[in-house]
């Protein structure tokens, strides 16, 4: 009976987190109210039907319309979205292989200049033809190639390094992300592959299929409106692909094999584990689900350069596992949408109040300490520019007071 | 070909300064290495932490209107005293707070912890600077004896300030190198390093010596950041970040855990590095230029890992280390 009871509670916690986020667009507690369902559905003992069908309905139904109504929700959703996929994508590396990757954003970037390059006019500079920008169609062709690139990048650089012990490996892939970096920074000269610091724009997005569809049915859309809503699907459907593959590796033959090298490498490889394929297998699988998000990285953002890649974004997705819990497909789609959310809205937002305090110029009275003026609060001082600091305590705390994560694995759950 | 060989002076002159402070830095690296056997990640802000101090005193002595009042010898030592005290201290409170109730856990959770500490420390001496000064991009006060040059042939010419990092540094080393070897504490150190149950069965106050080993190390770092400071001039929380993964480099290359190690590697990449940045442009006629040095050293980097992993003192390493 209390499964029937607390199916209703959710239903109406939805209800009313979704209507004061409908109703009230400018109020981020809101949209965290609603966001927060999803994780509810997770975890309350529901029916796992009544689960499913509640969180379709939440994220196929209820947040694109929300999407509709103010556009930033969406922006927020999709950014969430793609580091969902990313954090999902080190987690196979980091958590289940157990191999410290600090230049995961190396295969991120490579995935997006490969759509940014083709994508748009920048290859003429080098091929000959014209034949550039690509239209949108090849985006999804790209899609998939960069799914290959990403493994074969990722299996380049692990051939040489995968046997180096683990701290030395974490440097060696920060060499390495430093190095791609560099490249993208420098290759506009003497043959211009990259454009360099300038960046590459416009790139294309992808097609509108589905338009000839919608007109059939005589709805029409804004193609800006329609773009965010396309995006929010694409990443969705990205990141559902992510998690299928994922949770079937990690039940896998190979799963077995990769847990069994991050508990005890020695062990694994006198039980018969080949231990450097295992991890390059793991590492390559890994660097592909980068690659591919960065692709859309680059159609959805139109303008990259080299300034989205930096050592930073690694850290962050890091950030992102650790606090989730290494090794948990759950705890990397909290951590990311955690920290995503941070990031975007709470160190925004608290900038946001700030500067308005200073503006409005109120005095501050603290007893015995005498009275502040707000209006001489330094303008230095904005939280949404110490997201370093943000990850590195998230980072210190989590290893000091809950190494595991917040939601560590099953297994280690159990014990 | 010409200009090729009318720069070389020139080159090993700043090849030589360079190498200098990654040795120092790098030290920093392999001690701690040498007896956590784990990579302390944020001592590139304890080296930044070191240029701030410097730069810090020398802006307070400035408005208080004593920088050039007072000899300039004196405002030197003042100023490398305090960014070797401070910056050793910091690492000390570092290891005391981040690193000691990790130990005997996974190396890798004391590594994600050193990351995480190396980010907060940016963004926190960003956040003193930007409070107390408004602006966390800062640049020495120019001190007149430092500009002044030493001409040693008719194309070579040393600024004074090459001089005193090359001066100080070889001080220092051989004050560290004369420390570890031939003092009671030193001798601890390297017990620690060997054999820390051991060491520690022997009597030998293991953390303590581990947080010594910490203040040593960030004392050195600290140098290495008041004397980057004074000959490049320019600072920022940022900063840190290259010459911090250049100098573990030089550890590496040395063999890491090595202290003689570390003075070589960080030679060997300085002088590298120079002459990559002055001779890549010339040799691909201007294909490749400067700005491909940093991808030097990390290719550097991955070569010795994969060729030599124990560098090019290092013995070795038992099972487990290597």
């Amino acid at each position: 009976m209390s499964c029937a009871g607390t199916t209703f509670g959710l239903i109406a916690y939805i209800a009313v987190s979704w209507s004061l986020a409908f109703f009230f667009p400018q109020s981020v507690l809101a949209f965290l109210l609603f966001e927060a369902s999803l994780l509810l559905i997770y975890y309350l003992p529901v029916h796992p039907k009544m689960k499913f069908y509640m969180g379709a309905s939440v994220l196929l139904v209820l947040m694109p319309v929300l999407g509709f109504v103010n556009g930033y929700y969406l922006e927020v959703a999709v950014q969430i979205g793609i580091y969902v996929a990313l954090a999902l994508g080190l987690n196979i590396v980091v958590g289940f292989a157990g191999l410290l990757n600090l230049g995961f954003v190396a295969f991120y970037a490579i995935g997006a200049y490969l759509w940014a390059i083709f994508g748009s006019p920048q290859a003429n500079a080098f091929l000959p033809g014209g034949f550039f920008p690509l239209s949108p169609a090849w985006f999804f062709v790209f899609l998939l190639l960069s799914v290959a690139v990403g493994a074969l990048a990722g299996t380049l650089l692990g051939l040489p390094v995968l046997r180096l012990r683990g701290d030395y490996l974490a440097i060696v892939t920060l060499g390495f992300a430093e190095v791609v970096r560099a490249l993208v920074n420098n290759l506009d000269k003497p043959i211009n592959f990259t454009n360099g610091p300038q960046g590459i724009a416009p790139i294309e997005k992808p097609p509108l299929f589905f338009r000839p569809l919608l007109e059939f049915f005589g709805i029409q859309f804004e193609p800006a409106k329609l773009y965010p809503l396309y995006f929010y699907f694409l990443v969705l459907s990205l990141v559902m692909v992510i998690i299928l593959v994922t949770r079937r590796l990690e039940n896998s033959r190979i799963g077995r094999a990769w847990k069994a090298i991050r508990e005890d490498e020695i062990a694994a490889a006198a039980m018969g584990v080949p231990v450097v394929r295992t991890k390059l297998f793991g590492f390559a699988v890994g660097a592909s689900f980068a690659s591919a998000v960065g692709v859309l990285f680059a159609a959805k953002q139109v303008f990259i350069n080299p300034e989205s890649f930096t050592f930073m974004e690694s850290i962050g997705v890091l950030a992102m596992v650790i606090l989730g819990g290494m090794g948990s497909v759950p705890g990397a789609i909290l951590g990311a949408t955690g920290v995503t959310i941070l990031n975007l809205q709470l160190l925004k937002g608290l900038s946001l109040w700030l500067n308005s305090l200073r503006q409005s110029g109120a005095v501050l009275s603290i007893p015995f300490l005498g009275s502040y003026s707000l209006s001489q609060l330094p303008a230095q001082f904005e939280p949404a520019k110490y997201e370093r600091m943000v990850f590195g305590l998230i980072l210190i705390l989590m290893m000091i007071f809950r190494p595991q994560g917040v939601l560590p694995p099953r297994e280690d759950r159990k014990l | 070909m010409e200009l090729a060989l009318e720069i070389l002076p020139q080159v090993l002159v700043d090849g030589i300064v360079l190498g200098f402070m990654y040795a120092l830095i790098a030290l920093g690296y392999t001690m701690v290495y040498g007896v956590l056997e784990f990579i302390n990640f944020a001592h590139s802000e304890i080296f930044v932490l070191g240029s701030f101090v410097g730069v810090e005193i020398l802006l307070m002595l400035q408005s208080a209107g004593q920088l050039t009042a007072w000899p300039p010898a004196l405002v030197l030592l003042l100023v490398i005293v305090a960014g070797m005290v401070i910056s050793g201290l910091a690492a000390m409170a570092l290891e005391r707070v981040a690193y000691r109730p990790l130990q005997g856990g996974p190396r890798l959770v004391a590594l994600i912890s050193a990351v995480g500490a190396s980010f907060f420390l940016q963004d926190a001496l960003r956040l003193f600077e930007s409070l107390w000064r408004n602006t966390f991009y800062l640049s020495y006060p120019t001190l007149d004896l430092l500009d002044e040059t030493v001409p040693l042939t008719t194309n070579l010419v040393v600024p004074v300030k090459s001089i005193l990092v090359i001066v100080t540094a070889l001080l220092m080393l051989a004050a560290l190198h004369f420390f570890v070897n031939r003092t009671r504490v030193g001798t601890a150190i390297r017990a620690v390093a060997q054999d820390p149950e051991t060491a520690s069965l022997m009597g030998i106050p293991v953390n303590r010596v581990i947080a010594l080993t910490f203040f040593v190390g960030g004392a050195m770092g600290g140098l290495a950041g008041v004397l980057f400071g004074l000959h490049y001039s320019l600072v920022n929380p940022y900063s840190g970040f290259a010459p911090g993964i250049k100098a573990f480099t030089a550890a590496v290359l040395g063999g890491i855990g090595n202290i003689p190690g570390a003075m070589l590697g960080g030679m060997v990449l300085g002088l590298l590095e120079a002459f990559a940045a002055s001779y890549l442009s010339i040799l691909t006629n201007g294909a490749f230029g400067a700005e491909y040095k940093d991808v030097f050293a990390f290719l550097v980097l991955i070569l010795i890992l994969i060729f030599r992993p124990s560098g090019l003192l290092g013995e070795k390493l038992r099972e487990g280390r290597a």
